[in-house]
């Protein structure tokens, strides 16, 4: 090897009088960006799940899925979700918080989802496109044996018509209890 | 009383421990080794070596390396000083706590060993220009994090070239000797782009992260790191709407630590202390001097063989564990050939005149890829994406641009294809990386022989 680094501290010293580049365009590789692109290229969403790049269509580490369920509770409602993917993708999982505020056993007032796959059964080889089927199952069947919003979780569990109701009245923009939920629909 | 039995005491050379690898033949050494006091001028007057971080394993890396006769070394850490980085990071001083430690780093070992030139960087290694790595014979890597060793991995195998037989062009060869060390445990590796695993390659290696469900914090926390979690993940948010949680700041960590203490009191769930929480917060595991000296040795050794090939080089990771005794083994871990980042990929020669789409329908027909439905990649330009349909939209004009144009007008670059790829008549999805090369590229171009047009 050192025959090889007194050669190439001569050329150094070579170019830099002459001002030329080395290699003709180094450029970092990214392999977490690159499973991104592929993952997104993939994407085989339903009609129900719509993706957005409101950071522009060249940002794919941030976008935004809207949900609009088509059966059960939630039917009808549009439930928007932000995705933050970092750069040890598919080593750690996306960041997904629910930006529309909604009354889910799953999900709480701050945003927050309970989802395994986001958390502790994430696996590198899991993909965006099985993140989204997990959201919009959480909106198909809601289940309150994992609850982070433990008032709704009761409910449906004791009381499942009375759940719709406050499901129904939370989307058009009324009050449930103490609390206060925006349209969605 | 005169000892005539006894020679006369010469006085001993500084470099007589180095000599004795360096300037006589041995059993174990590599082909191209050239025993002399040359190959030891030229190490200390041609030799660069990068040292990575400027902790732990970055300390013992200087003065290792520095006293292995290297004399051009550069050291980069973003970081300053702390008091708890005093019981191992000897290079350091209690009045030195909170100046940046590559700095009173370097001047600490230009001190001690006459003729070392050690430049200090007191900057992040994602803002040097790739062309600052470029200059380096050999980057030495001490550091803490995943995140780290992917981005100096992808910079050093983005110097990588190959030929045209696929085998990698050997002054492109940018070689990085990795160390890692967690309590009684660590590792160190030689990293060969082209020749040995790269850190991607072997990536899978590393266990999942310790993850809570959300649920069992909010709900039915069992243990102190429950309650500290919660305080940290969930509790920080709800109260502090947008304000991002620093984990250096003492402020976040002492407010995180008192409502994870009120939460374990309600719970009745002992344990709760603020080193806990630091190290639930922070992921930190307590480090011991040894450990570090142990791995960093490694380290300097192995630089300090490949550069003189006065020994054989480790093939390729070393694991020593300290908990229960001593174990060393060394495993010889073999390339992902299909690498996304330091594999050859796949050559494929055009014209400049070729098309975007005309080259993804090359793709389908291609023998060693036969992939559909391509997206395409070039470094951090986006050309072409099937789905989803708001983005396919938004690339599809390119289509009919050239791809020689599309990429800048250079001879030649690399490029990544995803898409779907039929092995064994079962459809897959497949991700590869191209090389391509541009004939004619040379501004001669003749339009009308294009085989694209």
């Amino acid at each position: 090897m050192i025959g090889l680094f007194k050669v190439k501290e001569k050329q150094r010293e070579e170019s830099q009088s002459n001002n030329g580049r080395g290699a003709s365009t180094v450029k970092k590789q990214s392999a977490g960006e690159l499973r991104l692109h592929k993952d997104i290229s993939e994407l085989n969403l339903p009609k129900s799940c719509k993706i957005s790049f409101p950071n522009g269509k060249n940002d794919l580490m941030n976008f935004e899925v809207t949900i609009k369920p088509d059966e059960g509770y939630y039917l009808s409602g549009n439930f928007v979700f932000s995705f933050q993917v970092s750069n040890m993708y598919p080593h750690e999982a996306p960041k997904v918080k629910c930006k529309t505020k909604v009354y889910h056993p799953n999900i709480d007032l701050e945003g927050n989802v309970c989802l395994n796959i986001l958390r502790e059964d994430w696996k590198p080889v899991l993909n965006i496109n099985t993140v989204i089927y997990g959201l919009f199952h959480l909106f198909t069947e809601p289940n309150y044996e994992d609850p982070l919003n433990h008032e709704a979780a009761a409910v449906l569990r004791d009381n499942p018509k009375t759940f719709e109701y406050n499901v129904r009245r939370a989307m058009m923009g009324g009050q449930v209890g103490q609390t206060s939920f925006p349209r969605c629909m | 009383m005169a000892d005539l039995d006894v020679p006369p005491q010469v006085p001993q050379s500084k470099t007589r421990d180095l000599d004795k690898l360096l300037l006589r033949h041995g059993n174990l050494v590599d082909p191209g080794f050239f025993p002399g006091p040359d190959l030891r001028d030229d190490i200390r007057d041609y030799v660069r070596i990068l040292v990575v971080g400027a902790g732990g394993l970055g300390c013992e890396l200087l003065k290792d390396l520095a006293l292995s006769g290297f004399r051009n070394l550069d050291v980069i850490d973003m970081d300053r000083i702390e008091v708890t980085n005093l019981n191992r990071q000897f290079l350091f001083r209690l009045e030195d706590v909170g100046k940046p430690k590559a700095e009173v780093a370097a001047k600490r070992v230009m001190e001690r060993v006459s003729g070392v030139e050690i430049v200090p960087h007191f900057s992040r290694i994602e803002d040097k220009e790739i062309e600052f790595y470029s200059d380096f014979n050999i980057i030495a890597l001490g550091l803490d994090s995943i995140e780290a060793r992917k981005y100096i991995n992808g910079v050093a195998c983005g110097f990588l070239e190959y030929n045209e037989d696929d085998t990698p062009k050997r002054e492109t060869i940018k070689p990085m000797v990795d160390g890692g060390t967690e309590g009684f445990k660590g590792h160190a590796r030689v990293i060969l782009p082209g020749v040995t695993p790269c850190f991607e390659c072997t990536i899978y290696l590393f266990p999942p992260q310790v993850k809570f469900p959300l649920c069992t914090l909010a709900e039915t926390p069992r243990n102190a790191a429950h309650c500290i979690e919660y305080a940290h993940l969930i509790q920080w948010e709800a109260v502090h709407h947008g304000k991002t949680f620093d984990p250096d700041e003492p402020e976040h960590m002492k407010w995180v630590y008192d409502e994870a203490i009120r939460r374990a009191e309600l719970f009745g769930i002992p344990g709760v202390t603020y080193s806990l929480t630091q190290g639930v917060v922070k992921n930190i595991i307590p480090a011991i001097a040894s450990t570090n000296a142990i791995i960093s040795a490694a380290c300097a050794l192995e630089t300090l063989k490949i550069v003189s090939a006065c020994s054989k080089t480790l093939v390729n990771y070393l694991t020593y564990n300290g908990g229960e005794g001593l174990y060393t083994e060394v495993t010889k871990f073999e390339r992902d050939t299909d690498c996304l980042v330091c594999g050859p990929g796949i050559l494929i020669e055009l014209d400049t005149s070729v098309t975007l789409s005309k080259f993804i329908e090359m793709l389908e027909d291609h023998p060693k890829l036969l992939l559909s439905k391509a997206s395409v990649k070039h470094g951090e330009n986006t050309l072409y994406m099937q789905a989803p349909p708001v983005l396919e939209e938004f690339h599809r004009p390119k289509l009919s641009k050239p791809l020689y144009d599309l990429m800048g007008r250079v001879q030649k670059d690399t490029i990544h294809v995803f898409g779907t790829a039929l092995k064994n008549n079962e459809k897959e999805s497949c991700s590869t990386k191209v090389r391509v090369v541009f004939k004619g590229a040379d501004g001669v171009a003749d339009m009308d022989t294009a085989i694209g047009a």
